[in-house]
């Protein structure tokens, strides 16, 4: 059983994560009293891009068409690296939390490189704003991290998530609250969600994202879709693993708690994204220094 | 087996000579220097290699010289410092025959050769002093050597300035070394590792020799705030000289440093606070400065010192973990500050000899003037893309295990259970803290480097007429790309390399607790090298499901989309100052910019410029007025110098008087 429950979250994150961003679009759209796409468009986008050719820029290299595929093959070594609440991840190991951030940046050094090779001022544009924005966020994610293994006692992402219970969550210090609204900013940023991105558009002056993937085309681009749903996966999933604290002794009732979480949490997202205006650019890195605080005020909390 | 590092130092020293001896012909001389400093790195690895695997050997030899006699010695822990001199040292000699080679020989090269064999035998030596006197005459070989090789270009202002700055900077930092050695010497009457004073940690003395060594030692390891003269001597020295001397020379700081610990016995917890503290703020500064810098070379040069303030933070959590008596922390600490001592010193000089590459075909070393050069040169940019990842500490490469292994010391200090490690937790803290922050900015750096400099169209004709370098000057690049990628998907076998180093520095009673930790630590490298496999087998698999995609598909090549823009050109690429601007707005009160603004006029605006200038506020604001304060001075005492003859032999008088006065009364 052991080895089959993170086998089976894996496996469900592969299938179900695009699912997640047609769930957004699905919430979005009821917000603003439209009807909105088929619930499976992600999926129906990825297939239709698998199937066509491709049109590459003369002024790129290797590393514009090297990008989608190291960024799909770092999140999904990332996938195994992160548990899912209760359901442990498939590889775990002191300090797994520490490659998981490296993958990550992995994934972004490449699409800013592959955004640079462009030589496009539009996606010069974006890699910058997606540079200085990850750049703050990071500290926010390690530094939540480090509180939460203070709080547990563990270095390893699993056992540390495993540990998580209720009365933790609601422990008077709300030192893990703090964590999760800080993983929350962290995930809304990294994943290029409202107030600090609009996933919706690219042709405006708060492009960051999206502009980035500008030039990609055909299967390259069925990368980055597929990647930008499995980031949102394994983001959204360290913060369900405090936001649903769930723990039984069954790993499928756990497993069912964590996928739930994550299409509540996809609901909160399209709620979020449809009752929020985008935050002006320059109060965006404000946004997360306060992120950066959330997590060093828990960490200065446990640590006391 | 020291001998054979003694018959490398031997080669080095004879080559040198010979190169200039055989002035006369240009092209010999370089080639004798050059290949004799490749035997000579070769001749003394046997002797690395045992040092690695903890076979120490030392030989002590009769000495004219006052203070002890001529020991010198091998140990694991000079094994590690000993190793980069040796592969850095050999690859970048080669590299640098074939630079200077094809690129025209203006003076005689037989005394640049000199000087590169000397630097390195110098370096030896000082790994393998046991004396003070014999360390000393090291350091200083070291210091000069490589005075004159920043000094090559010597007819170009800018050039002798930096020099100057090197050599003063070098001078005082070696003074405070004198006054260290004085004060451990005292009342043994010797200066032999072996004797010299040990102190309690708590005691005066102590504490005066560490901050003698923090000042000494971090002079020449570029900790802030005494990095100045990094950026300027490593910008002008030649590309082969900057990637030993910024790749490998300045560790020997570090080397220092450890070696006096070494000779104090215990250390203070404090001292494991100043170096997390001034190995923080070095590595913040470094990375902050390196992504404001416009010059290829100096960026790399601030990268350094942020680098080596990763390396001290490492120590720094180490010497807490001794203090505090947990071994996790003390083996994470060590082990990842040795390791990332190792890693860096390959990519460092990695990515300083491609820069050099490419100021040698483009004869530009701004960022901004550059693009498009990957195209051109495809070797040398993968290898610096190689490189880039390294020293952004992106698994599967090198940098990131070194990195790792701090952040888990830091991590076991917040995450014990134990009382032990409640202690002092906001080490940990200002750790994490600055490691995250310097993670963020360092990718930022170098995809500025990799994405102005390398990708794109070009911005410049000279940038456009870049062409691929010769093979001496491809290869060392390729082989310091393939250690990169080896060490770190080989991070296990990486740790076993510094391992018996380790357990070196830490007391007697940690030793059995501290090995066991540090095969728990290989044990999570393990994961790292399944994960790295994992991401590669992953990666390759996709490269094949594209191909298969696409096979029989159309694919196009068209001009790059600018949402319908109809006539792109290469100057409305994003340039480096544009890319990195919105993160350094951030810390403008750090890096104090000065920025040149002339905005369009009227109702058809012809010209618009803006210039931002990346400043050295810790110069400007820091040593320049204490400098001048020293000119003024000096100026104001002139007077004492008239050039008579008559007020000279008053002078000598009156010293002769005051002397016997003072001793007579």
């Amino acid at each position: 059983m052991t080895v089959a429950a993170p086998i089976l979250h894996v496996l469900t994150a592969l299938v179900a994560s695009p699912l997640l961003l047609g769930v957004i679009r699905r919430v979005k759209a009821w917000m603003s009293g439209r009807k909105g796409a088929p619930l499976l468009q992600s999926y129906y986008d990825i297939v239709r891009l698998l199937n066509k050719g491709a049109v590459y820029s003369r002024t790129t290299t290797w590393v514009f068409r090297a990008g989608p595929m190291v960024g799909l093959a770092a999140v999904l070594v990332a996938l195994t690296l992160v548990p899912l609440g209760g359901v442990p991840a498939l590889m775990r190991f002191q300090g797994d939390l520490v490659l998981f951030a490296a993958l990550l940046g992995l994934l972004r050094f490449f699409y800013v490189l592959a955004a640079l090779d462009t030589g496009s001022a539009f996606e010069g544009m974006g890699a910058s704003r997606e540079i200085q924005f990850s750049a703050l966020a990071e500290p926010a994610l390690l530094l939540g991290l480090a509180a939460m293994a203070r709080t547990t006692h563990e270095l390893s992402l699993s056992p540390m998530y495993d540990e998580i219970s209720f009365d933790l969550v609601i422990a008077p210090s709300g030192a893990v609250m703090l964590v999760a609204v800080a993983f929350l900013i962290v995930f809304l940023t990294e994943n290029s969600r409202l107030p600090i991105d609009d996933p919706n558009t690219h042709l405006e002056l708060t492009m960051i994202h999206e502009v980035m993937v500008l030039d990609h085309s055909g299967p390259d681009l069925a990368f980055v879709e597929y990647t930008s749903a499995l980031k949102l996966w394994v983001l959204g999933a360290l913060l369900v693993g405090i936001a649903v604290p769930v723990r039984t002794d069954l790993w499928y009732l756990d497993l069912l708690a964590g996928v739930a979480g994550m299409f509540a949490l996809a609901v909160v997202t399209g709620i979020l994204e449809s009752t929020m205006a985008r935050l002006r650019l320059s109060r965006v890195p404000q946004f997360l220094v306060a992120a950066v605080v959330f997590s060093g005020l828990a960490l200065v909390l446990v640590l006391r | 087996m020291v001998l054979w590092l003694v018959a490398a130092v031997l080669v080095l020293l004879a080559s040198g000579v010979a190169a200039v001896s055989l002035s006369t012909r240009p092209v010999v001389a370089a080639a004798v220097g050059a290949w004799g400093a490749v035997v000579g790195c070769l001749l003394g690895l046997p002797a690395v290699v045992a040092g690695l695997a903890g076979h120490a050997s030392a030989v002590t030899l009769p000495w004219s010289m006052p203070l002890g006699s001529l020991s010198i010695a091998i140990d694991p822990l000079s094994a590690v410092f000993a190793a980069p001199v040796l592969v850095v040292g050999a690859l970048a000699a080669i590299y640098g025959q074939c630079a200077t080679h094809t690129g025209g020989i203006r003076h005689n090269p037989g005394w640049p050769w000199l000087g590169y064999d000397a630097l390195l035998a110098a370096m030896i030596v000082v790994t393998i002093a046991r004396n003070g006197v014999l360390f000393l005459l090291g350091w200083e070989v070291m210091s000069l050597a490589s005075f004159f090789l920043v000094m090559n270009d010597h007819d170009k202002d800018h050039v002798r300035r930096a020099a100057w700055t090197y050599l003063i900077a070098m001078h005082l930092g070696t003074a405070f070394l004198f006054a260290m050695f004085a004060r451990l010497g005292a009342g043994a009457g010797s200066l032999d590792f072996a004797v010299l004073g040990r102190f309690a940690a708590t005691s005066p003395e102590a504490t005066l020799v560490f901050l003698l060594a923090l000042v000494g030692f971090g002079t020449k390891a570029g900790f802030v705030p005494v990095h100045v003269w990094a950026p300027d001597a490593d910008t002008v020295a030649p590309s082969h000289v900057a990637a030993v001397m910024s790749g490998v020379m300045t560790k020997m700081g570090i080397y220092g440093l450890l070696r006096v610990f070494l000779l104090l016995g215990d250390a203070a917890a404090w001292w494991g606070w100043a170096l997390v503290v001034v190995g923080a703020a070095s590595g913040v500064v470094g990375v902050t400065f390196a992504l404001a810098q416009q010059d290829l070379k100096r960026l790399l040069a601030y990268s350094s010192v942020e680098n080596l303030g990763i390396v001290a933070m490492g120590l720094g959590v180490g010497v807490l973990g001794v203090a505090q008596g947990n071994p996790a922390v003390a083996a994470l600490g060590f082990a990842g500050a040795l390791l990332h001592v190792l890693n860096h010193s390959l990519f460092k000089s990695l990515l300083f000899l491609g820069a050099g590459a490419i100021v040698h075909v483009t004869a530009t070393k701004r960022i901004d003037a550059l693009g498009g050069v990957l195209k051109r040169m495809p070797t040398t940019g993968a290898a610096m893309i190689v490189g880039a990842l390294a020293i952004s500490a992106l698994p599967p490469l090198n940098g990131f295990v070194g990195e790792l292994l701090i952040y888990l010391g830091a991590f076991q200090g917040v995450a014990g259970t134990n009382d032990l490690a409640a202690a002092w937790p906001m080490r940990s803290l200002l750790v994490l803290a600055a490691l995250a922050l310097i993670s963020g900015l360092a990718a930022a750096t170098f995809t500025k480097v990799v994405g102005i400099a390398l990708l794109g169209e070009p911005r410049t004709k000279a940038a456009a007429h870049a062409h691929e370098t010769p093979r001496g000057m491809r290869a060392p690049m390729v082989v310091l790309a393939t250690l990169c990628v080896l060490l770190g998907l080989g991070a296990p076998l990486a740790l076993e390399a510094v391992r018996q180093a380790v357990l070196s520095l830490t007391p007697g009673a940690m030793v059995a607790d501290v090995s066991a930790r540090l095969v728990e630590a290989r044990g999570q490298l393990v994961w790292v090298t399944v994960g790295g496999g994992m991401f590669l087998s992953l990666l390759g698999g996709l490269m094949l499901l594209r191909r298969w995609l696409l096979k029989g598909r159309e694919v196009t090549q068209s001009g790059t989309w600018d949402c319908g823009y109809i006539a792109p050109t290469e100057r409305m690429q994003y340039s480096g100052a544009s890319f990195a601007e919105p993160l350094l707005r951030l810390f403008s009160s750090l890096l104090r910019p000065t920025a040149q603004l002339v905005l369009p006029n009227g109702l058809f605006p012809t010209y618009a410029k803006r210039h931002n200038d990346a400043n050295e506020p810790f110069v400007d604001h820091g040593y320049r007025p204490i400098f001048q304060a020293f000119a003024w001075v000096a100026a104001h005492l002139r007077w004492v110098q008239r050039g008579h003859i008559q007020m000279y032999v008053l002078y000598i008088a009156a010293t002769l008087i005051v002397l016997l006065v003072w001793k007579l009364g």
